[in-house]
């Protein structure tokens, strides 16, 4: 039996069983449906509010937009909130303790994260596609696109999570990263065009993944009179490919080696020392 | 293999053993072996470095000298096979707590399977009494139960060492003495080298054939409870009821003693008592003058009582 080969499959099994409890603890699941289920009704009520220039609604656009923000949501801040919690209440420790263990708890987590950010893009498509007016798949390689981007967005954004949630060593620092976040949300043309942004604005929504899988899902789902509120009317297919892949090889180069330094300073004694932390900052 | 120790090769040995925080130094050269079986109970009061120690043992952190071999290997450099051969019970685990109790074993089970053959998952919940519990969430156990998972999560893969650190704090008397039927199990069960940290005497004369005691970045005191006892035992008191009074006596040497009351009595002599000054007493002294920040009068006193 090849060690490294099985702990890979011992930790996909992990990812199985993580999916599973998400799917039946019901406080995992409300996290999900609730902030999600706010954003689609919202976006229900905007299908009569029409955008200059376009047939499509503003809540038809910001659907897919709303799908590409949901990978980037779960699968940074995912990532990171996983790995900052299991190291306050000693998961990594553990699986530092069994042979194999760091890889098959990373495969797990990184595995059940993916599956279920599939899950909830899934949903959300077929939300869209059943209540909003003008979201379809036009042409079979609008599939295609959907299904590249959204992977090409779990391979930016999941190591991004990975890499902030090894440098974090505060649980409560995770407000450092939150509140950028929701910020850059903000200025990404998720539930407004971008385009009627300050052009420096634009210009800082343009160098993050958000921006970018908004572009994507629009692309795949909108049909192509949307494109006239996109800057430069262009979907910009190639550049978004690129921004989106110098990402993902970034975050991959990084994450590695930052994980295994976070594995490396795991200790029961820096464990305790973490959770007394937490227990000053929350009584 | 070249992990393995030499067959008959000590499960422990430490030499020498530093370690130093910045500037201040934890560990001053510790220095002893484990051979393979048996309970052996690192004691020492809170501070004194015990948890550092076993850290080290166990590869989670970097000593800042001296030599350490465990199972025959440097921690430092060991490896996936090597830590597939030791089990590790924290004081405070609260991981994978969403997960159900049966689940968590069978899957930490299998990443053991390509070093050793661990056990099956139901086995295990029965060896330490959690059968009953095998399909809740682990966040619904007491923390009796809750350590014994972590027992049971710390020997699925048949460890040949396995540390348990501060394994009772906290528990009320029920669940403490229910742990340490299971620790009892262990030792019985499979030729395990258990390596227990904890502050309390009490803990470490009822589990530990042999108590290490650490103090002041060494270990002061080496033996089984009853050696360390007799050492510890300087004086005793011999009590006796004669003519229907108590009489109380103080002395050295209480058997030379009682063997000459006896011996002139006439049979007057009932209800013969002899104390020793306990090892409780002498640990207690240590611990005392420890807190207080007087670590080399603390450790100067012990010894000398326990020389």
């Amino acid at each position: 039996m090849n060690p490294t080969a099985h702990a890979y499959r011992t930790g996909w099994r992990r990812a199985l069983i993580e999916t599973r409890i998400s799917l039946t603890t019901p406080s995992d699941l409300m996290g999900f449906m609730l902030p999600v289920g706010i954003m689609v009704t919202v976006l229900l009520f905007l299908r009569g509010v029409d955008i200059e220039g376009t047939s499509v609604s503003l809540g038809s656009m910001s659907m897919p937009s709303l799908i590409g923000m949901m990978i980037v949501w779960s699968g940074v801040l995912g990532v990171q909130g996983v790995l900052v919690m299991d190291r306050t209440n000693g998961t990594l420790l553990r699986a530092k303790s069994m042979p194999g263990g760091m890889t098959g708890y990373l495969i797990g987590h990184l595995g059940s994260i993916a599956i279920f950010i599939a899950f909830s893009v899934t949903v959300l498509m077929i939300v869209g596609l059943v209540f909003f007016d003008g979201l379809a798949f036009a042409s079979p390689d609008r599939w295609l696109l959907f299904v590249a981007v959204f992977a090409l967005g779990l391979a930016a954004t999941m190591p991004m999570g990975a890499v902030l949630g090894a440098l974090i060593d505060n649980p409560r620092n995770m407000g450092l990263v939150m509140m950028p976040f929701m910020g850059l949300i903000a200025i990404s043309g998720i539930f407004y065009p971008i385009t009627a942004l300050p052009g420096w604005l634009q210009v800082i929504g343009q160098v993050f993944p958000t921006y970018w899988l908004g572009l994507g899902m629009r692309h795949a789902m909108l049909p192509d009179a949307a494109v006239a509120v996109e800057i430069g009317d262009s979907w910009r297919t190639l550049t978004m490919f690129v921004v989106l892949a110098a990402w993902a090889v970034v975050s991959m180069a990084l994450a590695p080696k930052l994980l295994s330094r976070m594995a490396r300073r795991e200790s029961g004694s820096s464990m305790a020392a973490r959770r007394k932390l937490v227990e000053q900052n929350w009584g | 293999m070249a992990n393995s120790p030499a067959p008959g090769g000590p499960a422990v040995a430490v030499s020498d053993l530093r370690m130093r925080y910045g500037d201040k130094d934890v560990l001053t050269g510790v220095d002893f072996e484990l051979q393979p079986g048996g309970v052996t109970a690192l004691l020492g009061p809170n501070g004194a470095g015990k948890t550092t120690t076993v850290e080290i043992l166990e590869g989670f952190r970097a000593r800042s000298g001296g030599d350490v071999e465990v199972l025959g290997t440097d921690p430092d450099h060991g490896d996936e096979r090597w830590r597939a051969r030791m089990g590790i019970v924290l004081q405070e685990w609260r991981d994978n707590h969403k997960w159900r109790v049966r689940d968590l074993l069978a899957h930490f089970a299998e990443y053991y399977r390509p070093y050793s053959r661990p056990w099956d998952a139901d086995e295990l919940l029965e060896l330490v009494g959690l059968t009953d519990q095998a399909g809740q969430r682990i966040m619904t156990l007491s923390g009796g139960q809750r350590r014994r998972l972590d027992v049971a999560a710390g020997i699925v893969g048949r460890p040949a060492l396995l540390f348990l650190d501060e394994p009772t704090t906290g528990f009320d008397p029920h669940a403490r003495r229910e742990f340490h039927d299971l620790i009892h199990r262990l030792s019985d069960l499979e030729s395990t080298t258990i390596l227990l940290t904890t502050h309390d005497l009490d803990e470490a004369e009822k589990l530990a054939e042999r108590i290490l005691i650490l103090a002041g970045g060494r270990i002061i005191a080496d033996g089984s409870p009853d050696a360390l006892a007799r050492a510890a035992a300087t004086t005793a008191e011999v009590k006796w009821i004669q003519d229907g009074r108590l009489q109380v006596h103080a002395t050295d040497d209480a058997t030379a003693f009682a063997r000459k009351l006896l011996a002139t009595d006439d049979g007057a002599v009932t209800d013969l008592e002899i104390h020793r000054a306990s090892l409780e007493e002498a640990y207690l002294t240590l611990v005392e003058q420890f807190e207080a920040g007087e670590a080399d009068a603390a450790i100067d006193t012990f010894q000398e009582v326990t020389k």
